[in-house]
């Protein structure tokens, strides 16, 4: 898979790596909350993301066969498909939602897992959701895992085996931005399977910040599908994603309580 | 014979096959799943999958969607 150059991104010498597969694009983005196909459409292709998470639900039976579906607007040989067990509040559930998207996906394995504990909070339900893990383990699935901002339940959730481990910034669809910046720093420092910040992020600094904490990715919807402009918004968090990184990777100055001045003493004429 | 389909009771011929039940609900070309009593039933066997009497039947695709 990694030899078919899915998207036009250039490639880049600071891939995301996930599970072997290499991604041009640390940019990762739900498809629902959008005003219509064609606005997901336009957003998504705007964020430059090429991991899209979408929702395995009953199809509409006695529907138009015209209406155009989300695999019209988002090529699955174009953008790479990552189902996740949204609405899920029992492993039971998330388990049989994981298996029927395999088979819908033609035995696709990387899955989003989520199982949610509250509906008002959509707080992950830890106990849940680590059965659901060990059950879709143990089944072959590749397991990129939406969990709360604990370091010690992150690194569990890494010795278990699945392959990326997805903290939350803030509530699902909230848009606090990261609520708990050290904590995130923690499992960052801790782990040795990528981090993705999914959930609560809300403006493009939010992801920016993310990425400064040293994670490899951001996952969002509600930021993107619910802005005034979604379109433009996308194209902001594609350009916070990489200059986060970038301002990560070059190594930012130390914090200091008092100034040092920038220019010599040498020379002064006055 | 009675099936119940993504919740709905229908009326169906006895006998259809999975293949038959996808044609005659007009899903024939689109990407789905099917579950059959909580099983999942695979597209390479939907011809000789005969459901049968009671079967409860979930049809399911890729949506948009997040956290709901």
């Amino acid at each position: 898979m990694s030899s078919v150059m899915k998207t036009a991104t250039p490639r880049t010498a600071d891939p995301l790596l996930i599970d072997g597969v290499e991604y041009q694009s640390r940019l990762l983005v739900g498809t629902g909350k959008y005003k219509d196909l064609e606005e997901t459409r336009r957003a998504v292709e705007a964020s430059g993301a090429e991991i899209v998470t979408v929702a395995i639900r009953r199809t509409n039976i006695g529907q138009n066969a015209d209406e155009p579906s989300l695999l019209d607007v988002l090529p699955p040989d174009r953008y790479t498909y990552l189902p996740n067990t949204a609405g899920c509040y029992t492993a039971e559930d998330a388990v049989r939602t994981c298996r029927l998207a395999r088979e819908l996906l033609d035995g696709h394995k990387l899955v989003k897992l989520e199982v949610l504990g509250d509906e008002k909070t959509l707080f992950p339900d830890i106990v849940q959701t680590l059965s659901a893990a060990e059950t879709l383990i143990a089944d072959g699935f590749r397991v990129m895992v939406y969990t709360n901002d604990d370091p010690i339940i992150a690194k569990r959730f890494e010795e278990m085996g699945c392959v990326a481990v997805m903290p939350l910034a803030a509530p699902i669809g909230s848009g606090l931005g990261i609520r708990n910046p050290y904590n995130i720093l923690t499992i960052v420092e801790n782990a040795e399977v990528p981090i993705l910040v999914d959930a609560g992020v809300g403006c493009a600094s939010d992801a920016a910040i993310a990425m400064e904490l040293g994670c490899d990715g951001v996952l969002m919807n509600t930021a993107i599908a619910g802005a005034k402009d979604p379109v433009l918004m996308a194209s902001a968090m594609k350009k916070a994603i990489e200059a986060g990184r970038e301002s990560w990777l070059a190594g930012r100055i130390p914090k200091k309580r008092f100034a040092s001045a920038s220019s010599p003493l040498d020379g002064i004429f006055f | 014979m009675e099936l119940i389909i993504n919740g709905k009771p229908q009326q169906l011929p006895d006998g259809i096959s999975a293949a038959a039940l996808i044609e005659h609900l007009g899903l024939a070309d689109q990407r789905l799943a099917m579950e059959v009593n909580q099983e999942i039933v695979p597209r390479s066997t939907f011809e000789s999958h005969i459901l049968k009497p009671g079967d409860q039947i979930e049809i399911v695709r890729a949506i948009g969607g997040g956290a709901r």
